[in-house]
């Protein structure tokens, strides 16, 4: 049965900004969507306020909305393109919640919209609890096995309480409904904690629900992926077990595909169930996920949950089985079954079988609790991780030490030199899922602790236990012997050791490691990821390396270039530099090189099989890449290897890269090192003639000291060589300039700390830019909207500059070319500047892809990191711009004065997070990078950018209604004009005593609030706390008065993210957010796609 | 240390191909020599069923998923009362097993049967060999059987070939067996045993048949004894072609019109009853994971396979058989093998895959219904 011949157009949801619990995922997923249903011959219309994704470029959808995820701009775009039909089930839980508020308010049924892809009552069977219980049961009437949790469903605290007594007591899991990434649930062992989880559980559901469920913590947990066709097949497209036993989330859990502890009765029974489910829900088309818990002790299968649409898990076993569910959805969805759409991998075979795996894989997630130095670690049923890393091998030990590897983190890797320290106390602390539990518990291994106590205190199923002491015993191997022999050595790489493991364990040095082993001659071979154990002949080379006998890359007549991927997202290194790589990849591919992919992260659409020549599936460490590099000599000529585009991470292998002989393009290591090193940068300003705020280097407090003392107060600190500000902090007095140097244990001759003056009330700016070795291409001028001092991937910013004059651009248009020719850049550097008192200050620079590459290509609507990966490779700018990769004249420094105002503003992971008690953690920006993500607005006039820019990350601005002022006293002055014009809007204001006099001398009215530290009023006047609580205050002005979470400020902050009021912590936040007000009130606020944006500009250019 | 090394000895085995390709690895299971034909096994899950299949009598499986014998092996899910493969080959097998069912560990069970095995080795290069050259006679030597690469070369050389091999009499029941039907007995059928897994007369049970499993030598009078409503074909090992008297018996079958109903073997005996050729295919199908269409409706199940040989019947037209019409009512997706026969005349048909699983999906345990409903027709 072939396509649909009645639906012409779809509109595709995106998943909007990156944050936790749903994350790149979404992109790769969305990006094969909208790829398919194209190249059906479609109209794809795609909403997606996030610019760092690949599925919001232009050509990958016809019409492109970088409008908020909202059912309001939703609307008008439906009313605009008049789609006929929307598929919802590709953007996470914000498409599915956006198609649901659609149908529910009329639109989808006004428009003749029709949902394709899922039907309401299916997501609702799917995703209410109640409803899916019962699915459940039915489920076990018909084939006999299958059941739910016991649960008790609860609408208040009074139900919540009673629940707890008809299920027996505590501990007992709360969840509340209709939330992502299982927000807001957890255990609970007390009444206590009963009353914080279930209450902001009842707040967080949208429809003020929870289910209180009987503990099954510590069985065993699975998920399978599944997909139905319209003709009720169904396959099982992956089994995966976790690690970690239940308790943890399973994006927290370090996870295994295949399922490796199940009999085929048992898995049969899951998968039964499954599909059974699948049935019972009346998914008509599509993939979803079910989760299950199995008891250890007698195999009691419980259905835990399940998710009828595409998600993280379905993502992974995509990557894992080389089975691209997303796009194989998407066909489903315009009317294909599964056995006529065929299997990309073997192109023989149809895609109506189940992959089989002659591989393991390991996903181990990436946390952030390092830039949340107050939040809870404890890992729960709510997900804390930030990014992950797959790795894949040919058993579990390789596959899992990989995965550790890739983590690359400091500690993420066993350790195996030194004292593991007590058993006991080891025992005792894994019992606690944290980050890093794995490590603990491999010391309470070399401590002495049995596979038995092993498993007694962490639950982890016995054969991953006797796994690890698999790895640890050829630990032990490796230190006793007399000598590093081949058979040793090979047995403990075919076990996952890395080159640097080993050389701990031996006291040697890990390229004198490498040496030994390839004068051994003991390299990994690449194997192919084939969806069918090799029983057909793949066609597409997605590779994973393992050290075993036969290697399976074939050679190739044209030049190679290797990209280094970012690996696993992290806070300040996420999906923008995905984007870069995968730009290039197009780019290289389109001017005639096979491109090669390295990258470990599973969430990227730069590790989807299509998107490169040949997908490497690999730790991004030397050696790993050291030994791609060689195979690829092997294959055919290597051109050379990309590292700019990918962050930190391949920057930081770029001279060890060179240093082992591998040709590097573009920016050379020793220009990097120019731009990164103090010494060196400072002398490039010099040449320059440019002005940097006065600053030192420090490896000692007494060093600090004298810089402080020189410079003056305050000033910024931070260690060299990081990556999203990570450790900056702006140090007011000398008692905390010590405490600092003391925390920060890394201190050392070769990385000290950089201490610079602190330019208060200055202007950052951020720009973009392009440079071949004679030219520069201005890429863009990004303005933030927050003071400098707040890291600029927590900053607002917009693009053009909205306060900048043409005198100004000239300036940065000097200084970024002066700097780009004295470091030597080929390719894109990134610098940011501060204007305070109208000297232009270079605060640093970045030969690299930037964070807002994606962001300034969208906004000037030129593709940069194409244009980067090009001239890193050769081409000039001015070639380029006669290709037409670059606009044939003027550049993003000068854009037409009718040129749309883009903004990007940050999105935090504030309402993630706990502190031990529970309470909320702090939300003041900083210097130190904390957001997860990014989101854009564009429109012809500042206030509306910037009030869709709010709109797609928080929620809209309120038009109308309480909005409460509280300021610091150096913020009192600026706040007037923005305070009178909310006034003028119709705002109530609320004020504390001291603010609101302030605004009073000034002829605004505002009514005083009491603060929290003055307690509820003799006549019950509730503080400010109490009021935002209440939902009685719409818009909160907080700017804080300085660190620390003792202050009055830090529960008004928090309480604002517990209810979800849109909070200003900054005054300039304040001035852009009534200009968006303004906007807002003065009418009709219109969308308009990517591609007409393009065409204006373009137009106005010519 | 509690741990045990079980499944990691460090005694050297070898694996040889006929074609001369060897692997080293360790030994795994028994010490000593095996020698068989070389097949792969591409399922996940179910390595306990596998062993005790005995259409895998003489063959060497290569399990290509590389962790096997994690759950140990227990009481329950032995599709007969031995292993029958005659070596068994592994890339990583598992120390400690971990299952609540579990009794034993399998390298223990190996031994115990005398099954020579070998792990260590590269065994998707060795699928991917199999693949490309097809399915060919291997030997595995560990401890004291190792000698030269030479002379180990021509001791497989000299094993005998699976193509005209007629092995159903190695491996079937001598003596008849009842299997009682669970709850209210139905119907009764007569099961020729050619090999037939414990799981299949289990289904039939399930349904209420009480299941009268007959020796591979019944004869047309030893099935008709048992006064049958229907008859059953197994599964069972060796070249089809071969297999004259159970396709003499068959079509005795079909000339009484009983409802009859064949798997795998059962399914070529079907074929060469009608007078279809059958062949060997280059590498066959094993593996849980084939997607089977069924002419009949359109839709697809994902089955359980295990043969090496298959029907040549024509897909595109139904046949003219001396008992009747007949089509193809089953084909693997795959690769377009007659995966299932049915007469269009008399109520008789047979599929080349497993709908009794044990191991695999249970998607096509509808058959079992079918064979039921044919037998309640002919009441009828």
């Amino acid at each position: 049965m072939p396509k649909r011949t009645d639906i012409q157009s779809v509109l595709v949801i995106g998943s909007g900004p990156i944050v936790i619990g749903q994350a790149a995922e979404f992109d790769y997923s969305g990006t094969q969507a909208c790829r398919v249903l194209k190249a059906e011959g479609l109209r794809v219309v795609l909403v997606n306020s996030n610019p760092a994704t690949i599925m919001t470029d232009p050509e990958i959808a016809d019409a492109t909305y970088v409008e908020p995820i909202t059912p309001e701009f939703v609307e008008k775009i439906i009313a605009k393109e008049r789609p006929d039909a929307l598929l919802p089930t590709l953007g996470g839980q914000t498409a599915l919640n956006t198609a649901i508020s659609l149908h529910e308010n009329g639109v989808l049924e006004k428009y003749g919209v029709e949902l394709i892809g899922a039907n309401v009552q299916a997501i609702h069977k799917g995703e209410d609890r109640d409803l899916f219980k019962e699915v459940v049961e039915e489920v076990r009437k018909k084939i006999g096995h299958g059941e739910s949790a016991r649960s008790y469903i609860c609408h208040s605290m009074d139900d919540v309480l009673k629940g707890v007594d008809e299920l027996g007591g505590y501990p007992v899991v709360v969840r509340p409904s209709f939330t992502m990434g299982g927000a807001g649930s957890g255990f609970a062992h007390d009444e206590e904690e009963l009353r914080r989880i279930a209450g902001q559980g009842l707040t967080l559901s949208p429809t003020t629900e929870v289910l209180l469920e009987e503990s099954i913590l510590g069985w065993k947990e699975y998920e399978l992926e599944l997909m139905r066709d319209k003709n009720d097949n169904v396959v099982v497209v992956c089994s995966i077990e976790n690690f970690d036993p239940m308790g943890v989330h399973t994006g927290d859990s370090i996870t295994v595909a295949p399922a490796m502890t199940l009999t085929d009765r048992e898995y049969q029974v899951l998968r039964d169930v499954g599909i059974a489910i699948i049935r019972e829900v009346g998914v008509d088309t599509g993939g979803c996920n079910i989760q299950f818990a199995v008891n250890p002790a007698d195999g009691r299968v419980i259905v835990i949950e399940m998710n009828p649409r595409v998600s993280r898990s379905s993502a992974l076993a995509s990557k894992a089985t080389g089975f691209p569910i997303a796009k194989i959805a998407a066909k489903l969805a315009v009317g294909y079954t599964l056995d006529e759409i065929p299997n990309d991998i073997t192109q023989e075979t149809p895609a109506s079988f189940e992959p089989t795996l002659d591989y393991v894989v390991v996903k181990a997630p990436r946390f952030a609790f390092e830039k949340f130095p107050s939040a809870d670690s404890t890992l729960t049923t709510t997900m804390k991780s930030v990014g992950e890393a797959m790795a894949i091998g040919r058993n579990f030990t390789e596959a899992f030490q990989k995965a550790l590897r890739s983590l690359e983190k400091k500690g993420s890797q066993f350790t195996f030199v030194g004292e593991p320290g007590d058993k006991r106390e080891l025992l005792q602390a894994s019992v606690r899922p944290t980050d890093g539990r794995i490590n603990t518990v491999m010391q309470a291994i070399r401590a002495g602790a049995t596979p038995e106590e092993v498993f007694e205190y962490t639950k982890i199923d016995p054969w991953f236990v006797d796994q690890l002491f698999l790895i640890k015993e050829i630990a032990d191997e490796l230190s006793e012997a007399p000598e590093l022999t081949a058979d040793l050595l090979a047995e403990a790489k075919r076990h996952g050791f890395s080159d640097q493991q080993i050389g701990e364990i031996r006291g040697l040095r890990e390229d004198v490691v490498r040496e030994v082993r390839h004068a051994l001659g003991i390299r990994p071979v690449y194997k192919t990821v084939d969806t069918c154990a090799a029983e057909f002949a793949a066609k597409t080379p997605y590779f994973y390396s393992s050290y075993d006998e036969e290697s399976e890359v074939a050679p190739r007549e044209k030049p190679a270039v290797i990209i280094l991927g970012s690996g696993p997202n992290r806070i300040g290194q996420g999906i923008e530099f995905d984007y870069s790589c995968v730009h290039a990849s197009f780019a290289l591919s389109d001017a005639g090189y096979e491109t090669v992919m390295v990258n470990c992260n599973p969430e990227t659409v730069s590790t989807d099989y299509d998107t490169s020549d040949r997908l490497y599936f690999e730790p991004l460490t030397l050696e790993d890449v050291l030994e791609i590099v060689h195979a690829e000599q092997q294959a055919g000529p290597v051109a050379g290897v990309v590292v700019q585009l990918g962050g930190q991470t391949p920057l930081g292998l770029s001279q060890a890269l060179k240093d082992n002989g591998v040709p590097i393009v573009g920016t050379s290591p020793e220009a990097i090192h120019a731009a990164e090193d103090r010494g060196a940068f400072g002398q490039v300003l010099k040449e320059a003639g440019l002005p940097a705020p006065k600053h030192g280097t420090a490896t000692t407090f007494a060093e600090a000291k004298a810089i402080a003392d020189e410079i003056g107060y305050p000033v910024l600190v931070r260690p060299s060589y990081v990556l999203g500000g990570r450790g900056m902090e702006i140090v007011y007095d000398e008692t905390r300039l010590e405490s600092y140097i003391a925390e920060s244990t890394e201190i050392s001759p070769s990385r000290p700390v950089l201490v610079d003056r602190f330019l208060d009330d200055a202007i950052e700016i951020d720009v973009d830019a392009l440079y071949d070795g004679e030219e520069l291409y201005l890429g863009g001028v990004m303005e933030h909207i927050e003071e400098a001092g707040i890291h600029s991937g927590d900053s607002a910013c917009a693009l053009p500059p909205i306060t900048l004059g043409g005198f100004d651009i000239k300036r940065l248009r000097a200084s970024t070319e002066a700097i780009a020719r004295g470091v030597g850049v080929r390719g894109l550097i990134n610098i940011q500047f501060a204007l305070a008192g109208d000297i232009l200050y270079v605060l640093e620079a970045n030969p690299r892809a930037s964070r807002t590459v994606p962001f300034t290509s969208k906004a000037t609507a030129v593709p940069l990191a194409k244009a980067a990966a090009r001239i890193s490779l050769g081409a000039t700018v001015a070639e380029l711009r006669a290709e037409g990769l670059l606009p044939a004249n003027g550049d993003g420094g000068e854009l037409p004065l009718d040129a749309p105002i883009s903004v990007k503003e940050a999105v935090m992971p504030w309402s993630r997070f706990r502190d031990i008690h529970g309470r909320g953690v702090d939300t003041v920006l900083g210097p130190e990078m904390r957001s997860t993500g990014e989101v854009m607005g564009i429109d012809s006039v500042f206030g509306t950018a910037y009030a869709k820019s709010q709109a797609g990350a928080y929620g809209p601005l309120p038009t109308k209604g309480r909005a409460f002022i509280s300021v610091a006293n150096r913020d009192k002055r600026s706040m007037i004009f923005p305070a009178r014009e909310l006034v003028a809007h119709g705002f109530e204001l609320l004020a504390t005593s001291g603010t609101a006099e302030v605004l009073k001398r000034n002829g605004i009215n505002a009514t005083v609030v009491r603060k929290h530290s003055e307690g509820t009023g003799p006549n019950g006047e509730k503080t400010i706390v109490q009021l935002i609580h209440d939902g009685e205050v719409d818009l909160i002005v907080n700017t804080p008065y300085g660190t620390g979470g003792r202050l009055d400020g830090y529960d008004i902050r928090t309480a604002a993210v517990a209810r979800s009021v849109p909070c200003l912590t900054t005054v300039q936040a304040l001035a852009a957010a009534v200009q968006g007000i303004d906007a807002l009130h003065r009418g009709d606020v219109g969308v308009r796609s990517l591609q007409e944006h393009a065409q204006h500009l373009t137009a106005a250019r010519d | 240390m509690t741990t045990s090394t079980r499944g990691a000895t460090k005694v050297p085995a070898v694996l040889v191909l006929e074609d001369g390709r060897i692997f080293r690895g360790r030994a795994y299971g028994a010490v000593g020599e095996t020698f068989g034909e070389a097949v792969f096994s591409t399922g996940m899950t179910g390595y306990q069923e596998t062993l005790t299949d005995p259409s895998y009598h003489r063959q060497v499986v290569v399990m290509t998923a590389p962790h096997v014998g994690n759950t140990g092996v227990n009481d329950e899910d032995a599709e007969s009362q031995r292993i029958w493969v005659s070596g068994y080959v592994v890339r990583d097998p598992a120390r400690v097993p971990s299952n609540w069912r579990s009794r034993r560990s399998l390298d223990d069970e190996l031994a115990a049967q005398g099954v020579v095995g070998i792990s260590g080795i590269d065994t998707r290069a060795l699928t991917r060999h199999l693949r490309e050259r097809g399915a060919m006679r291997v030997g595995i030597f560990s401890g004291d059987a190792v000698r030269d690469d030479a002379a180990l070369l021509a001791r497989v050389q000299e094993a005998p070939q699976m193509k005209g091999a007629d092995l159903s009499a190695e491996v079937a029941t001598t003596e008849p067996y009842v299997v009682p039907a669970i709850g209210e007995k139905k119907f009764t059928v007569a099961a020729v045993d050619l090999g037939i897994k414990g799981m299949t007369p289990q289904r039939m049970a399930e349904r209420g048949i009480e299941v009268h499993v007959l020796p591979a030598t019944a004869t047309v009078d030893d099935v008709y004894a048992v006064n049958p409503d229907g008859v059953f074909f197994s599964n069972g090992p060796g070249d089809p072609a071969t297999a004259d008297h159970p396709v003499s018996v068959m079509r005795g079958v079909l000339e009484r019109g009983t409802p009859l109903f064949g798997i795998c073997f059962g399914n070529q005996i079907l074929g060469r009853a009608l007078g279809f050729g059958t062949f060997k295919l280059k590498y066959g199908h094993r593996g849980i994971n084939q997607p089977v269409q069924d002419r009949t409706t359109g839709k697809v199940e994902v089955t359980a396979h295990n043969h090496g040989f298959a029907v040549d019947a024509p897909l595109d037209k139904v046949s003219d058989t001396p008992f009747g019409r007949a089509e193809v009512s089953h084909v693997c997706l795959n690769d377009n093998v007659v995966e299932g026969l049915q007469l269009l005349d008399r109520p008789a048909f047979s599929v080349q895959y497993h709908p009794e699983a044990a191991a695999g999906p249970h998607d096509a345990a509808y058959l079992f219904d079918r064979f039921v409903s044919l037998m309640e027709g002919q009441r009828a």
